[in-house]
């Protein structure tokens, strides 16, 4: 929890950023938490697979948590991502940020995910349709991926690759490792507390069902 | 394997003769698939570009096939007559692949009427566009049908399953509507048969974890 | 409350009981339990079935009769406790509350379906043999939608023996039929003694002498 302290110092002391002025300050936040989205699906996914493979009946809870916590960053992802482009472009929403569009996508794939869990019995079943559904959102993230490229290319043609690999220097790029850093360890934290709670819920309606 | 292939053909024949005998799905698509056509026409402008008609086409095709994928279930649904096919012992995916082939089937009958009529209300059918209809079928039947066994397995049901499917369609379009635009459709169709392969593996894979406790 | 489990002829302790025990082991459960949710259903159950044994589950409506077949046909898994069934599904006939069968299919396509699914060889002789001592040989080929309880409860028995199973779990399988169909019931039952059954009915009487074991359910 310390390491969120030192993603403000972080902003502070990067604020030599070249042409795009203070606004470039909300990449630093952006970028790392929709890092840390995937992140989360990704590790929701390598949970989920662990149940359906090995029958690791705890990695249900892990990978809902994880689920959860990755849908809290993809919708921060968002609002970051339409503030980032407020500032740049002067609109709310660009159809042509590719990641801001592969998050929407996501985010709609995922709160489906919600809905399937909530509208399914708890049990054994339940657990493993909601690791299909995980795991089919960790292929679903490539494809669209691959699937806004080719939409893009479609509706107005532009070379496909028009950023080109690190151009920071290296002061912004410490900082953005710390802010990344940074995120994934409060989102670890979040998605351990969630974890937490999650398991004592469980068990707690365990031992009422034992008094009953 | 023969014996694996004689499951899914006769899965897949009883399919089509319960449809056949009680024509549910197929006539009440072709219905909805033309009145959308129909219904396009008066929500875009008369100068829509070809762009314009090309996606309202897969929005169509998209809707329709989710009456296929909604009703897929329901006879193994009531009367949980999918007990009965779990109880036997083939493999479960065979009970995937079986649905999986008659609700294609069920959409290329749609499309039969769709294509012709797009025809012949907006723009000329071309064979990239068959094409692409034919490979994104696969794809709709593919991940749908396992995506109608777990909506049917929950309280929502019906509600559940545009929500789940939705999501994982829009490369379909994507593959869709640049087979039917691009100038070099191969690419896009490409792209369609990829998306097939990946996710009918996965659904194949993974259809016994969701039908079966 | 704990269900009771007693043996036919264990205060005889005579001969019986001997045989039983020499008989290989089908069902094997200890503290078996399932709740759907929060919702006990069946609680610490255990049984042992034989070989050839023919296991009468009685107790009230909701006490857990049909979730215990359903446990031991393999639909749902347990929550507590252990099962073991000797054989697996492929050997095991099942008739539930539901008859499992397609209303748009008539009884020959539905016991071909499921003949295919469980390659019996001879199919047709077969099919038609269990529709002709079930007397649905006149109604083979319409449509089972418009059948009655009766009808489709017999139609739902042939395919439960469709494969002549070394298990059948049969629930409450007097439900809907007439004289003549509980007759031509116990008569199957009483017909091959290598086969296990397990029956679940709230009408015990109707059994008559034909059960090996009696399993007593409680409210849960």
């Amino acid at each position: 929890m310390l390491l969120v302290t030192g993603l403000g110092l972080a902003l502070l002391w990067a604020p030599e950023d070249a042409d795009q002025g203070p606004s470039q300050r909300i990449f630093y936040i952006h970028v790392p938490v929709a890092l840390t989205a995937y992140a989360c699906f990704g590790w929701a996914a390598w949970k989920a697979f662990r149940l359906l493979w090995k029958g690791d009946e705890r990695a249900d809870l892990e990978s809902y948590t994880a689920v959860h916590i990755g849908v809290i960053f993809g919708l921060l992802t968002l609002v970051t991502g339409s503030i980032w482009a407020k500032v740049s472009w002067g609109v709310w929403w660009t159809w042509s940020e590719r990641q801001l569009v592969l998050f929407l996508i996501l985010f709609l794939f995922y709160s489906a995910y919600f809905m399937l869990r909530y509208s399914t019995e708890p049990g054994p079943r339940r657990a493993r349709t909601s690791a299909v559904y995980a795991l089919f959102g960790a292929v679903l993230l490539p494809v669209s991926f691959l699937a806004i490229r080719l939409a893009d290319q479609l509706l107005h043609p532009a070379p496909l690759f028009n950023r080109d690999g690190p151009q920071m220097s290296a002061s912004m790029f410490i900082s953005f490792c710390v802010c990344l850093a940074a995120m994934l360890t409060l989102a670890g934290a979040l998605y351990l507390i969630e974890l937490t709670g999650k398991r004592v819920d469980a068990r707690l309606r365990e031992l009422r069902e034992l008094l009953a | 394997m023969t014996g694996y292939l004689s499951d899914v053909t006769a899965l897949a024949r009883k399919d089509l003769v319960v449809e056949l005998r009680s024509r549910d799905t197929v006539p009440a698509m072709l219905l909805f698939v033309v009145a959308t056509l129909v219904i396009f026409h008066f929500a875009l402008p008369d100068d829509s570009s070809r762009l314009a008609a090309a996606g309202m086409l897969w929005i169509a095709l998209l809707f329709t096939a989710l009456l296929a994928l909604v009703r897929s279930f329901v006879a193994e649904r009531d009367e949980a007559v999918i007990d009965g096919l779990l109880l036997a012992p083939c493999d479960r995916s065979a009970i995937w692949l079986g649905k999986t082939i008659s609700v294609f089937a069920f959409l290329a009958l749609a499309e039969a009427v769709a294509l012709p009529a797009f025809a012949l209300f907006y723009e000329p059918v071309t064979w990239e566009l068959i094409a692409g209809v034919a490979l994104a079928n696969v794809g709709i039947a593919a991940v749908g049908t396992l995506l109608g066994a777990m909506a049917a397995a929950s309280r929502a049901r019906e509600l559940l399953l545009p929500l789940l499917f939705l999501p994982l369609a829009i490369p379909i379009v994507v593959g869709g509507v640049g087979a039917t635009l691009a100038e070099d459709p191969g690419r896009y169709l490409g792209f369609l048969g990829l998306y097939d392969l990946i996710f009918a593996i996965l659904s194949w894979a993974s259809f016994e974890y969701v039908v079966t406790e | 409350m704990v269900p009771g489990y007693d043996r036919i002829g264990e205060e005889a302790g005579g001969a019986e009981l001997q045989i039983h025990r020499r008989l290989a082991q089908m069902i094997h459960a200890r503290g078996l339990g399932r709740r759907y949710g929060d919702k006990r259903v069946l609680t610490d159950v255990d049984v042992d079935v034989g070989a050839g044994e023919l296991l009468l589950v009685t107790g009230p409506n909701g006490s857990g009769k049909t979730t215990l077949l359903r446990l031991l046909a393999g639909l749902i898994v347990p929550t507590a406790g252990e099962l073991e069934v000797a054989v697996d599904r492929a050997r095991i006939g099942f008739l539930g509350h539901e008859p499992l069968l397609y209303r748009e299919l008539t009884p020959l396509e539905n016991l071909d379906l499921y003949g295919r699914l469980y390659r019996i060889p001879e199919r047709r002789e077969r099919i038609g043999m269990l529709l002709e001592r079930f007397g649905l040989w006149e109604a083979r080929r319409e449509q089972t939608g418009a059948f009655s309880r009766g009808m489709l409860q017999r139609l739902a028995l042939c395919r439960a023996l469709l494969h002549e199973p070394d298990l059948l779990l049969l629930d409450e399988p007097f439900s809907a039929l007439d004289a003549g169909g509980t007759e031509l019931l116990l008569d199957e039952l009483g017909r091959a003694s290598s086969r296990t059954v397990v029956v679940a009915s709230h009408l015990p009487e109707r059994l008559g002498p034909i059960p090996s074991a009696r399993l007593a359910l409680g409210p849960t």
